[in-house]
């Protein structure tokens, strides 16, 4: 297997990461706004703060993939 | 969500939607190209440029001239990209002051005595040439300040408004940037930062803001080519950097105690925590400038990418597929323009919160 071909597969293993990591944020977030709707506003933005948080771990696979491929 | 709101989202569906039906168009018509390379592309729409490329009419490319400015070791020296007629494989050789020059790869290079063409050793230094200091007003510097324009001229004219309309009532393009900057104030700056401190960091986090959005927006209008501002990581490296100094600068007592000495901790601890802390210091603007990079190059990537399956399958039964799928991802790309401005700006924002917050008692 070529390093492209590795690459490829570590930002495929990237994506599984931050899918789970902002899965995970989505769904307790959605959650609380359930059991707390006046929480809304504060809830979404702490939600998108942390999705933010687990993606820029996850993209800093895709660069090193980008650079390698 | 009213009549207007739902046209105007109309609109811009149906506007990009054409866009990109013109931007396959215009792959299509070179058919003497042997084989489609969508990798290289991709990467010369996300690359930037020494020329402004607009569109290939009948194979004849329709592109902006814009000035190369080299500091060679002879002097400045300066003329327009289009003295190298589109070529950028490093045959057209361009004569200044005595002095050759070819472009390859978008790397401009000056050549000695009596080479034709740039020649590599095997590490991929030039053996027959130098690389002169490249100052040149490319399609990205070009574009920050065509951006920076249309940000002045909307600003300056809401401003204007003001003083025009009776009590403060916000009419025309305020109407509009009002809402943006009270939810910066409001939803940003206050909470982050904290009631007393915000006001002073109010004019840098508004500009960040709607400077991020704006070039992110210009990076989606397939008209513009790619004009890729927002996903060079130098761009996004002078961005973090401002916050980064910002932060440093703002510092006070508490927030460098909390990363020498951390209070409430034991001591073998606080000794442990030390180095963490001083590498925080510089993974958080580092975090900031890929994170804005690599998230709008990703988008021009798959987007292109969806676009390009059409020519490497080569037949036309993909197109409605890969259309209808580079539609939808430019829709979501739309909001990340607006997502992305909002996390660096909040982000920034947390930083400075922390740099200035008080101690606890």
């Amino acid at each position: 297997m070529t390093i492209t071909g590795i690459a490829a597969i570590g930002a495929g293993l990237a994506a599984i990461g931050a899918g789970v990591g902002i899965g995970k944020i989505g769904g307790s977030a959605m959650e609380a706004m359930a059991r707390q709707p006046e929480m809304h506003g504060k809830i979404q933005t702490s939600a998108l703060i942390l999705a933010a948080f687990v993606e820029a771990v996850a993209l800093f696979g895709v660069v090193v993939a980008l650079l390698q491929g | 969500m009213t009549v207007s709101t739902v046209k105007n989202v109309l609109f811009s569906v149906l506007f990009l939607t054409i866009s990109f039906v013109g931007f396959a168009k215009e792959e299509t018509e070179n058919p003497e190209k042997e084989k489609f390379d969508a990798k290289e592309m991709i990467m010369h729409h996300v690359k930037d440029a020494h020329e402004f490329h607009v569109i290939d009419i009948n194979d004849k490319a329709v592109s902006i001239p814009l000035p190369i400015i080299l500091y060679t070791d002879n002097g400045l020296v300066t003329f327009m990209s289009n003295e190298f007629h589109h070529d950028d494989s490093g045959h057209h050789v361009v004569e200044k002051d005595g002095m050759k020059f070819v472009k390859l790869h978008e790397k401009i290079y000056q050549l000695n005595g009596n080479a034709h063409a740039v020649e590599f050793d095997a590490e991929h230094h030039p053996t027959n040439a130098s690389t002169p200091w490249d100052l040149s007003i490319t399609r990205n510097v070009f574009m920050m300040w065509v951006s920076a324009i249309v940000l002045l001229l909307i600003f300056v004219t809401a401003a204007r408004t003001y003083k025009k309309s009776e009590g403060n009532v916000p009419t025309g393009i305020a109407g509009f940037v009002e809402p943006l900057i009270v939810f910066v104030r409001d939803d940003i700056a206050r909470p982050m930062i904290g009631e007393h401190k915000y006001k002073k960091y109010m004019p840098y986090l508004l500009t960040i803001f709607f400077f991020i959005w704006i070039n992110n927006i210009f990076g989606l209008i397939p008209i513009l080519n790619g004009a890729n501002l927002s996903g060079n990581i130098a761009f996004t490296m002078v961005l973090a950097l401002f916050t980064f100094i910002i932060t440093t600068v703002s510092g006070n007592k508490n927030y460098w105690k909390h990363i020498f000495w951390m209070p409430g901790v034991p001591v073998p601890m606080k000794l442990f925590l030390m180095p963490i802390e001083l590498i925080g210091i510089f993974t958080k603007p580092i975090s900031l400038m890929i994170r804005l990079f690599a998230n709008i190059t990703a988008g021009h990537i798959i987007i292109l990418a969806l676009m390009s399956l059409i020519f490497i399958f080569e037949t036309v039964l993909i197109a409605p597929v890969s259309v209808a799928f580079s539609l939808f991802i430019t829709v979501i790309e739309i909001v990340v323009t607006a997502i992305q401005a909002y996390i660096f700006t909040i982000l920034s924002a947390l930083y400075f919160g922390m740099a200035t917050e008080e101690e606890h008692h």
